[in-house]
């Protein structure tokens, strides 16, 4: 009841549910919420059925770009957007990753030409069994998730 | 992207592979000809080589063409600061095609996105180095008669040398089985090993190099790269594990052909150099012909 008036409280904006307790902070981060004027509210350590505790965040009147949504989808890839108009749920988006991510993570590769020239990101998402693994366009070294930093 | 250039190995079909052999045999029997006729060639050395410069530039001649360029980027607008994006602009301005070996990997590709004229990569750091493979290849087939089911040990420097994951990935057309020997610090890099699981490429990893090589036909050696390692303390440690001695040799197989990218160090004794099996300067002088077969392509 009391998540329903949390999520029912936005009039209109994203939710992003089901987040790892763990990892609450990190998409702060990398959504640069910090720097965000927008209404947000965080909360974590919910009770999940889910995932036993889980985090939230609700930020009013913006929806996630592209390149938003695929940073989550890399570092909370069970987490669930939520797009909210006039306090109703309009749309359950799943974080699927696409075949190519741009402008989204650094690569590792400290002699990657994209650290060293004013070069945009590419990688190329490689979903083998459950792992996912990014392939740099350029310098074509695979690395793991855990290994990048994301922008 | 020039849909002619070429960047990495991937970037050729098996049937497009065969098709550079089969040319490269032809400019083998007739190498000068005059198909560049009036094309300026670019040759952008961002960093040192001897060898592959000169064979693009040999071959550049061999076909008529003419060369632009520098050897020593210290020569060059990008010690000034220059973006590799502008300077790929500025030289497409003058030149029908580029002929780019850049210490950063990933700069061919890029070079390859933004320029109008195509890009042949002649070695981006520890990436790729597509005509390598190919005179590799064409050196194969001519030694043994054949790509196919053919049985290479790959030794030395596994981790950071580029030709032997570019020869790899290549081999992997013609059902080839590997055994890689390496120290502990040089080992296949372990997305090779996946790479090969999933092409049902058979492989083994051993660190002696000694008679381990005997069901071989093919015995490709590697130089440990100083300028490769960023930690120079690891190039300490393994810079001399490996050297190739003729004695070694006894007990090989008659087809087997030895071959180095060149520049050795000590890895192969030059007590190897003259037995029958030694086959790295022939490789080196294949070079010219692959990469004549190469440049032809980009125009053709």
């Amino acid at each position: 009841m009391e998540k329903k008036l949390k999520v029912a409280a936005l009039k209109d904006g994203t939710v992003i549910d089901h987040i790892p307790s763990g990892k609450l902070f990190k998409v702060v981060q990398i959504l640069h919420l910090d720097t965000c004027i927008n209404q947000i509210t965080l909360a974590n350590n919910l009770d999940s059925k889910k995932i036993g505790k889980k985090g939230l965040v609700k930020i009013a009147d913006r929806a996630l770009a592209e390149n938003e949504t695929n940073k989550l989808a890399l570092i909370c890839p069970n987490a669930k957007i939520n797009i909210i108009r006039n306090f109703d749920v309009v749309e359950k988006r799943p974080l699927i990753l696409p075949d190519e991510i741009r402008e989204v993570v650094q690569c590792p590769n400290p002699v990657c030409i994209t650290n060293h020239q004013p070069v945009i990101t590419r990688f190329f998402v490689l979903k083998d069994n459950d792992q996912t693994r990014l392939k740099c366009r350029y310098c074509e070294r695979e690395v793991k998730v855990e290994e990048v930093k994301i922008k | 992207m020039s849909n002619k250039s070429l960047v990495s190995i991937a970037d050729y079909s098996k049937q497009e592979i065969l098709a550079i052999l089969e040319s490269a045999a032809d400019f083998e029997l007739t190498p000068n000809r005059k198909t560049l006729d009036g094309k300026v060639i670019a040759t952008l050395f961002f960093e040192p080589s001897t060898r592959t410069r000169l064979s693009f530039e040999t071959a550049v001649i061999r076909l008529g063409g003419s060369i632009i360029g520098f050897s020593d980027a210290a020569t060059s607008s990008s010690s000034k600061g220059e973006t590799l994006n502008d300077t790929i602009h500025m030289v497409s301005c003058y030149a029908d095609a580029i002929v780019m070996r850049h210490p950063l990997e990933g700069a061919a590709r890029y070079a390859a996105e933004v320029s109008p004229v195509p890009i042949i990569n002649a070695g981006d750091g520890a990436n790729q180095h597509p005509s390598q493979t190919l005179l590799d290849l064409y050196s194969i087939f001519k030694t043994q008669g054949t790509l196919e089911n053919l049985n290479l040990c790959l030794v030395g420097d596994l981790k950071y040398g580029r030709t032997v994951h570019s020869l790899l990935m290549a081999m992997s057309h013609f059902n080839p089985s590997f055994r890689f020997i390496a120290p502990e610090e040089l080992k296949m890099p372990e997305e090779y090993k996946v790479f090969c699981r999933k092409k049902g490429i058979k492989f083994s990893e051993t660190s002696e190099l000694n008679e381990n090589f005997d069901d071989a036909d093919i015995l490709y050696m590697t130089r440990v790269q100083k300028e490769r390692f960023l930690d120079l303390m690891e190039y300490e440690r393994v810079k001399n594990v490996y050297t190739l001695k003729n004695e070694m040799l006894a007990n090989s197989k008659t087809n087997l052909r030895i071959l180095h990218p060149l520049p050795r160090v000590n890895e192969i004794d030059p007590d190897v150099d003259s037995n029958e099996k030694a086959y790295y300067f022939q490789q080196a002088q294949n070079g010219l012909y692959v990469r004549q077969a190469i440049l032809s392509k980009v125009f053709r």
